[in-house]
């Protein structure tokens, strides 16, 4: 596997559903028998992951909202990467 | 019921909320599996809940928590307020998940289900060949009507999970069942070995593998998952060995009371789905409150912890690691539910599954199979 290209467009896999759990205290991705809890960096970047920006134009968006984590490329670029692996999201 | 390949939480001491709901709509089915998880006596069971009170059942366990809804029976497709209690379900913000033998079910059923909001349909299958499949299930028509169906299921779009119940008469065709599960496009298969409570439990001598036959299963279904995986494809193949081939049991239902909610057709609450047959009194929703079944109730709290373990769970140094086993395999091997598991070797009853074990190495004669039917479930009833 390798880290995904700035250009690419990731959309989730319509397998799971991305969403908060009032109970759990957290985002969580609930699939077929099961739910994986997000931390909070993990459950911001999947919520701009809606099939529309590519990798650029996420990382910007993190950036903007969390203006004081400085640059957020790498990181954001390592979570796609794994979320990829766990088969979470998928590229157009 | 095999919940495997889940991802759960790290259990907190605090009782924390359930996580799962189990709706088991209806004990109507038109199959007849020999290892169906429904009580023996599912005939003399009392009138199911209606829409009103399922939906009141939903949003009680929503708001304490649970995330995941399970649809099943029985047949689900025989309540026709099915749509309706999936759009509530889904309208609540649960995963909503129909679990079905797919009798019933056709394409314009499969799209009201998707406009109702349904996330995932599972599918039981009961061999990868028709004529095996059909003697199982008790049905001529079964097997081509789950193949019409698992396609439907994949051409509208939705996550399907395929679950094969595995058994001595299909386990030594997995390759080819694998092979069908990859060429319907399934997204999960469940190659899951009975569990022998109830139905299973009568005829286990007809159902449980040999050990031999067991390994090989075993060993080719990794075959497939490595070359599966090199060829890139995303199906998750989880295979499930049956207790009774192993040291130590199995922590069950993940912990009593910690995740799991059934509710039976009558309205009767279990911590798992086979519980009821315990000389234990559970609670039902039209007496109580969820609220007061999960927390309070004497069925739900009897076997949290360890005060009620006997020797040699007791003082054992793994009892945290599966709390004792299954209470339900306990009570039917030994009488006693407070008893060790037998599947664990340090059980004084362990004997028992070794019996188990050396008769399904003997040649499969004169075993009859006792079908689940209400005739059957009957005589069950009568004693």
């Amino acid at each position: 596997m390798t880290k995904p290209g700035l250009d690419q467009t990731p959309s989730l896999n319509p397998m799971f559903r991305f969403q908060w759990e009032e109970a759990q205290g957290c985002h969580v991705l609930l699939y077929p028998e099961g739910m994986i809890k997000l931390n909070d960096s993990a459950a911001a970047i999947l919520a701009e992951v809606q099939g529309e920006q590519d990798c650029a134009a996420i990382i910007q968006a993190l950036e903007a909202r969390f203006p004081d984590a400085g640059a957020l490329g790498p990181d954001v670029l390592e979570f796609l990467e794994v979320a990829h692996e766990q088969n979470w999201i998928r590229y157009a | 019921m095999s919940r495997t390949g889940s991802v759960m939480p790290e259990t907190v001491k605090t009782q924390g909320p359930p996580l799962w709901l189990l709706a088991e709509l209806t004990y109507k089915c038109p199959l007849q599996c020999p290892y169906c998880s429904n009580p023996l006596d599912f005939a003399e069971h009392g009138e199911e809940l209606n829409t009103e009170q399922w939906i009141d059942v939903l949003r009680q366990a929503r708001k304490m928590g649970a995330a995941q809804l399970g649809f099943s029976g029985g047949e689900p497709l025989v309540r026709r307020d099915l749509e309706q209690l999936i759009a509530e379900g889904r309208t609540l913000g649960y995963y909503t998940n129909l679990i079905t033998s797919g009798i019933g079910l056709n394409a314009d059923r499969i799209a009201a289900f998707r406009e109702a909001g349904l996330d995932h349909i599972q599918i039981s299958f009961q061999a990868s060949d028709e004529s095996v499949n059909n003697m199982l299930a008790g049905s001529d028509k079964a097997f081509r009507q789950k193949l019409k169906m698992a396609r439907e299921v994949k051409a509208q779009g939705y996550p399907m999970v395929l679950n094969f119940v595995t058994h001595k008469h299909n386990i030594d065709r997995i390759d080819r069942i694998i092979e069908l599960c990859v060429e319907l496009e399934a997204d999960y298969v469940e190659l899951a070995t009975c569990q022998y409570y109830g139905w299973a439990h009568e005829n286990r001598d007809s159902l449980l593998p040999t050990q031999a036959q067991l390994e090989r299963a075993e060993q080719i279904t990794n075959t497939y998952r490595d070359k599966l995986a090199a060829e890139g494809n995303p199906i998750k193949l989880i295979f499930v060995t049956p207790d009774y081939y192993e040291e130590r049991p199995k922590k069950c239902m993940n912990g009593w009371g910690e995740i799991f909610l059934t509710v039976t057709p009558d309205g009767t609450a279990l911590p798992c789905h086979s519980a009821r047959m315990l000389p234990v009194e559970f609670p039902n929703v039209k007496d109580h409150s969820l609220q007061h079944i999960w927390h309070d109730s004497f069925g739900f709290n009897h076997f949290r912890g360890d005060d009620w373990m006997q020797e040699p769970c007791r003082s054992c140094d793994e009892k945290e690691q599966d709390l004792g086993g299954c209470r339900c395999q306990a009570y039917l091997l030994t009488g006693d539910m407070n008893a060790t598991d037998p599947v664990c070797s340090k059980s004084p009853q362990h004997q028992r599954i070794l019996d188990a074990r050396a008769a399904a190495e003997q040649p499969d004669t004169d075993r009859t199979i006792t079908f689940r039917n209400e005739r059957n479930s009957r005589v069950f009833a009568r004693g």
